[in-house]
């Protein structure tokens, strides 16, 4: 037990009948705490006040700014920028279906087939993390070039017609078109979906599906009835995981695109550090962060899974 | 129709390592065209093949800089968020005390915040403080958004660790900091060194963020950025495969060595 020398456990302060974990050190998980929390609250919860109060503000760069409620700088904000605000919604969610696609038969492989070569999967799935990821956006420049393989293979299918059909793709071209940019946000965020998936699948109990067999089940009911269902945790904070970094995303937008799939990410960037316009910026910048933290919330209610953390 | 039976067996396995060659096929290019020679300024067209970049990787100038920086900066990142994020899992883990659904929202927030909003915020306090924006305001910067991802490591190990191994320790007469040092360290070491590698990752190729509060300073990432308006030196390309190759050989030799402790005690 404890020394002499610690402080007497204190007088159960917690509810009778729940045991604290520890009863020593009344102090210490305030101690524990402080540094970091301190740190979340200055550089993290703080400027986001300075960041709301920065957005009901007017002023000039030169007369410096004063807070004003000026509240219209919200609407005039929605109303410059719907477009674009539409266009990283529809970007983030196309690309976070697509990474579900592609992601799940990898967290599956990994998961049941991979057998002794699972630990090399999972090694080449991470290991591009460690290239700078502007380097590999950057490679899919080679890969979708006007003249590349890809694009030629794309135009003898016929595909181009139907995906310029579509919008997707202008011409006879994939960069610089929103294709282009899903398919890089795509590939940017796979990583973030295919390892919560992957986390939930190898949980599974490998007899479940020796009894879904066992009862007469095909081989897609099992995945519909069994598999699928008991995945849903990683699919959940997959999707989240890949929707809520593509939607604030201007890397991809900014090397892969054009200026007609200008993202709300971009426009805050430019906001911020070429216009200094900081009202309007601070307001767009609200406004994602409130868009993300609803959808996230109902998302999270809907599919019932609250203890992703 | 024994073809089509064949392929609808493997149909999960196909698919998987397409996906797989979708994730890997930007690294082959980059790896690919470090040997090449362009023709412009940029590197984005095969020319001819040529070691001149792997001869001479720093040979462009302030390249070498800017990656020596984002060293520096992933390393003292990495030490900040590894000891606040560990201490932050423990008293979690082991400790009751009020306020944890805010400490916990607070540590799951950032997390669940589109980068553009942290960084954009970020620079508001900083420019309200009239701090000059730079290495500091870089490493204040990623320290901050490293932490959530270190605790999560952290606490999950923790979380995971038999409490009776501590309370024999005790019984066996160690005292806290002994128990603490002998036992609840080295059983935590995985957690605490996955959320450590992490941080390095994601500070060292954190873009964004730094675009935002890193004033006129260059971190490697930013190199990248300003390169792709400029024309994109070989050595880049150098650079992310001599990463990539030695990200690939650090995990296998750590795979081979944790195999060999796993034989040994068995």
């Amino acid at each position: 037990m404890s020394t002499l020398t610690e402080a007497p456990p204190p007088l159960s302060p917690e509810a009778p009948g729940e045991k604290p974990p520890r009863r020593r050190g009344r102090f210490t998980p305030y101690w524990l705490l402080l540094p970091g929390m301190l740190w979340l609250i200055v550089f993290f919860a703080l400027p986001m006040v300075y960041q709301a109060s920065t957005s009901v503000q007017q002023g000039s760069l030169e007369q410096g700014y004063k807070v004003t409620w000026h509240f219209a700088t919200y609407w005039d904000a929605l109303d410059a920028y719907w477009p674009q605000f539409l266009r990283s919604v529809c970007y983030a969610a196309a690309a976070t279906v697509l990474c579900l696609l592609l992601g799940y038969p990898l967290a599956y492989l990994i998961a049941f087939r991979a057998g002794r070569w699972r630990n090399l999967i999972m090694v080449l799935v991470i290991a591009p993390f460690f290239t700078s990821f502007l380097i590999r956006t950057l490679a899919w420049k080679t890969i979708l070039a006007d003249n590349g393989p890809v694009v030629h293979v794309l135009n003898t299918l016929h595909v181009l017609d139907l995906t310029g059909w579509l919008g997707w793709t202008a011409g006879d071209r994939v960069l610089a078109t929103p294709l282009a940019v899903v398919c890089g946000l795509t590939y940017n965020f796979l990583p973030f979906m295919i390892l919560p998936l992957y986390t939930s699948l190898e949980r599974i109990d490998g007899r479940l599906h020796e009894a879904a067999g066992d009862l007469y089940a095909r081989p897609w009911t099992t995945f519909r009835k069994v598999t699928f269902p008991l995945s849903m945790p990683g699919v959940v904070s997959g999707t989240l995981l890949t929707f809520i970094p593509a939607a604030g995303d201007y890397v991809n937008a900014e090397l892969l695109g054009s200026t007609d799939t200008r993202m709300i990410g971009n426009v805050i960037q430019t906001q911020f550090l070429r216009v200094l316009d900081y009202p309007t910026a601070a307001a767009l910048s609200f406004i994602l962060m409130a868009a993300i933290l609803a959808m996230v919330t109902l998302y999270i209610r809907r599919s019932g899974t609250e203890d992703l953390v | 129709m024994p073809f089509l039976n064949w392929l609808k067996r493997r149909l999960v396995v196909i698919a998987g390592l397409l996906t797989l060659a979708y994730l890997l096929l930007p690294n082959v290019i980059v790896t690919v065209f470090s040997f090449n020679k362009p023709k412009g300024r940029f590197n984005y067209e095969w020319q001819r093949f040529s070691t001149e970049a792997w001869k001479d990787p720093c040979g462009v100038a302030d390249m070498c800089g800017s990656l020596s920086l984002s060293l520096q900066i992933a390393v003292w990142a990495t030490v900040g968020a590894t000891v606040l994020g560990t201490m932050i899992s423990f008293a979690l883990v082991r400790y009751r005390f009020r306020a944890r659904g805010a400490v916990n929202s607070l540590i799951f927030l950032p997390m669940a915040m589109p980068e553009v909003v942290m960084a954009a915020s970020l620079l508001t306090l900083f420019l309200n403080m009239g701090a000059q924006l730079g290495f500091w305001t870089i490493l204040i910067a990623h320290i901050m958004f490293c932490l959530s991802f270190v605790v999560t490591a952290v606490k999950a190990r923790v979380m995971s660790m038999d409490p009776r191994l501590e309370e024999a320790a005790r019984d066996l007469y160690a005292g806290p900091v002994q128990t603490f040092l002998r036992v609840t360290l080295p059983i935590a070491a995985p957690g605490i060194a996955a959320g450590a590698l992490l941080s390095f990752a994601l500070s060292f190729d954190d873009f964004i963020i730094t675009n935002f509060n890193a004033g006129s300073t260059v971190t490697f990432p930013m190199f990248v950025w300003g390169s792709a308006q400029r024309g994109t030196p070989v050595q880049i390309n150098v650079i992310g495969t001599a990463m990539f190759l030695l990200a690939v050989l650090f995990v296998l030799v750590a795979m081979v060595l944790g195999n060999r402790r796993n034989k040994q005690k068995a």
